[in-house]
């Protein structure tokens, strides 16, 4: 079961294609992360889906049906570039907003003070929002984005600008809102947050996807028999256990006297292999496979791609 | 509520409630009626007491009995409640005057009848009215002094005195025309609707950029289409400046009416305008002057076709703010800063300028070719045609009225399009100095 498909998306501005034929999946339920460097072609693709722009050809379907008008009302959209109009009261605002979205005065104004009551801020109702500080008018940015109960939860960077408790408050919401329901979709830099919170991702680059699936089986496509060995025992000795099939990769200084190194291993060579060519000469204490983080992967694809071109 | 009234809404009554509106809108009001009833008072109300002293140094003795012997204005200047003559032959000197009981000394010089000139002293300015009213008596016996210098008969001198009346006849129906006057009101109409373009054309311009640069714009078009959001803004504003307009027309009406009650019973009672007409040919030119100033009263009352002046007033007015509007909107909506409209802004403000000078030109000269043309192209038509419909329109011409309707109905739909596609591109394009070019652009693109 599909939140939203987009199937052969693509978009062109005057020269520039921003969307190459893009086909993404976000399965409902999922957090799903839209990464890809700056200019990558994100923004375009989540202003489609919003229907503030039109693609020139291709279609997004939204609960398995074309996308119309009324979805406006099924999504909540946090943009990357954001504001609040600063002269209009806080309380106001948010009513103002939630009601462009199809919520009736009356309930917009009650879970209004549902959410000011779990954020602790009831007493921003009447202050404008010039009086905020950023990161308050973030947090009442979020507030306006989900006030209206979308099914779907589009946040463009919402990480940026927030100090590190109010990012951690943010992602628990996020979180929690999944488990009441909602689908998020969320572009971001921040790869840490990807790995914490994303339970399947789509890279884009240079306007098409470069990849895309669920977060472990990504993370393990990547996968280069790299393993971490911890052992006690002389480093020298360990070096002389290695062959050309299992390559010394690094190593560092461990906790509690032990050592840390990492091993690649090549061609037909096994886990068991290495473990009988080191156990004479080191005492093993464990051995995990190196699955790459988020980071690195990023950087590996959008090189590669823009070394091809 | 549907969205754009929802928008309608919140851009309404943001404005309305804001401190400079409330301002504005019961301040001009005051200043306006302020001002009228001011001009009014200076001019009608003195009711200080003039006590003159006339320093008469013509020939003669002011205790001579036989008339002969005596001065030339002694006891020939009327007195009335507010101005009394006292005579002297010999002149105070000013510190003399300064701790006198007289509020003015005139002093007439001895040769006056071939140097006409009246020195007047005075401790505090006399009011306009006191001094032509001195200046008329002294006129008038001067005048006398002349005809029996000449010895021309009074009457026949009155009879060769001429005060010519023109009144126009329109040919084509044979009534009298105030056209001339008419037109003076249309233009008061033209320089209202071109004030309230402007201004609220400027505020649509404003909304549209404080959207942009506090990026509000893209959350609110994931819910709205950009078209309805700068409709719903236009249209908002428009209701705010209809709402001015009728509070400024009650209050300044009511203040008007309270204020000219007080000073001038007679403007407001057309009964008393008629007796007075016909009464103050024979009366004094104090009276003439109430007169003329009781025409332009029964002008403005009754000339005028005022129910369908009104009506074209709001169909000009809301015609010409919608196609301007969304001109401005569109300016807004294509740049970062408000420096940077200067380039935008001159292409529009220049048609708006224009109109208003021609619009002065149809005073003088109504039925010019300029004045056609510009009062039925859009862009000059919610301006110059105002001072057209005030002076009236015949059955002949009543087709380029509604020429003027009907483009100016095309017009603003052509502009609410154009301003639609810039608008919509203009709203999330950031940081990039816009050309022409560019705009051009825009027109083109594909939503």
């Amino acid at each position: 079961m599909h939140m939203l498909r987009a199937e052969n998306i693509t978009k062109t501005y005057a020269e520039h294609t921003a969307l190459n034929d893009v086909s993404i999946s976000v399965p409902k339920g999922s957090v799903f992360g839209l990464l890809g460097p700056n200019g990558a072609g994100k923004t375009s693709l989540i202003r489609i889906i919003n229907q503030i722009t039109g693609p020139d050809s291709g279609r997004i379907l939204f609960n398995d049906e074309p996308l119309k008008p009324e979805h406006v009302h099924s999504i909540g959209y946090l943009p990357e570039e954001r504001g609040l109009y600063k002269k209009m009261k806080v309380g106001e605002q948010c009513i103002y907003l939630a009601r462009l979205k199809g919520m009736s005065d009356a309930e917009a104004r009650k879970r209004l003070w549902e959410w000011f009551e779990r954020f602790n801020i009831s007493g921003w109702w009447d202050k404008k929002v010039e009086e905020l500080s950023k990161g308050m008018a973030q947090k009442v940015q979020f507030v306006t984005t989900v006030l209206h109960r979308p099914e779907f939860i589009i946040l463009d960077e919402p990480f940026s600008g927030f100090d590190p408790i109010n990012a951690g408050i943010i992602r628990k919401e996020i979180l929690r809102l999944r488990d009441e329901g909602a689908t998020v979709m969320l572009s971001t830099h921040n790869m840490t947050s990807v790995e914490e919170v994303c339970s399947h991702i789509a890279l884009i680059h240079h306007a098409s996807v470069m990849l895309e699936g669920r977060v472990p089986e990504v993370r393990s496509r990547f996968k280069e028999s790299v393993f971490e060995v911890q052992f006690a025992g002389e480093m020298l000795a360990f070096t002389n256990a290695l062959w050309t099939g299992a390559e010394l990769a690094g190593h560092a200084e461990g906790d509690l006297g032990l050592r840390k190194a990492t091993v690649k291993l090549r061609g037909n060579t096994t886990v068991n292999d290495l473990l009988a060519a080191l156990i004479p000469h080191v005492s093993v204490r464990s051995v995990t496979e190196v699955i790459p983080r988020m980071d690195d992967i990023f950087i590996r694809v959008v090189e590669q791609k823009t070394a091809a071109v | 509520m549907n969205k754009t009234g929802l928008i309608i809404n919140r851009e309404y009554f943001t404005r309305v409630r804001k401190k400079s509106f409330i301002v504005m809108t019961i301040l001009g009001p005051v200043l306006i009626a302020g001002l009228m009833g001011l001009g009014i008072y200076l001019g009608m109300s003195d009711q200080s007491v003039y006590n003159v002293l006339v320093v008469d140094l013509t020939p003669g003795v002011i205790d001579s009995e036989t008339s002969k012997g005596k001065p030339m204005f002694f006891n020939r200047l009327k007195n009335t409640d507010q101005v009394t003559f006292s005579y002297t032959n010999r002149g105070l000197s000013n510190a003399e005057f300064d701790s006198s009981a007289y509020s003015l000394m005139v002093v007439a010089r001895p040769d006056i009848l071939t140097v006409p000139e009246i020195e007047m002293v005075f401790r505090k300015l006399p009011s306009l009215k006191a001094r032509s009213y001195i200046k008329a008596q002294f006129e008038k016996v001067i005048e006398g002094e002349k005809l029996k210098l000449h010895s021309i008969d009074k009457r026949t001198y009155d009879s060769i005195r001429t005060d010519l009346d023109v009144i126009s006849v329109d040919a084509s129906d044979g009534t009298t025309s105030f056209k001339q006057e008419q037109a003076v009101v249309g233009f008061a109409f033209a320089v209202l609707i071109y004030f309230f373009i402007f201004l609220y054309g400027v505020q649509v311009m404003r909304g549209v950029m404080e959207e942009k640069s506090n990026r509000i714009v893209e959350v609110i078009i994931s819910s709205v289409r950009p078209f309805q959001l700068m409709m719903g803004k236009i249209i908002g504003v428009a209701l705010v400046g209809l709402t001015q307009f009728l509070v400024w027309v009650i209050l300044t009406g009511t203040l008007f009416a309270l204020v000219s009650q007080a000073l001038l019973p007679e403007l407001t009672d057309p009964a008393a305008v008629q007796t007075t007409e016909s009464v103050a040919k024979e009366v004094n030119e104090d009276a003439m002057n109430q007169a003329m100033m009781n025409e332009v009263a029964e002008l403005i009352l009754f000339r005028i076709n005022w129910p369908v002046m009104l009506a074209m007033f709001l169909f000009f007015f809301l015609g010409g703010y919608l196609l301007y509007a969304s001109l401005f909107a569109a300016v807004g909506a294509a740049v970062d800063n408000e420096t940077d409209t200067q380039q935008f802004m001159l292409p529009i403000t220049i048609p708006l300028i224009f109109a208003f000078v021609v619009a002065e030109f149809a005073l003088a000269n109504p039925d010019g070719a300029a004045v056609f043309w510009f009062s039925v192209v859009p862009l000059t038509s919610p301006v110059v045609m105002m001072v057209r419909v005030a002076m009236g329109f015949d059955a002949g011409t009543v087709w380029e009225l509604f020429l003027a309707m009907a483009l100016l109905v095309a017009g603003f739909l052509g502009a609410v399009w154009l301003a639609a596609k810039i608008y919509r591109t203009g709203i999330l394009m950031y940081g990039k100095k816009v050309t022409y070019k560019e705009l051009y652009k825009w027109l083109r693109f594909k939503t």
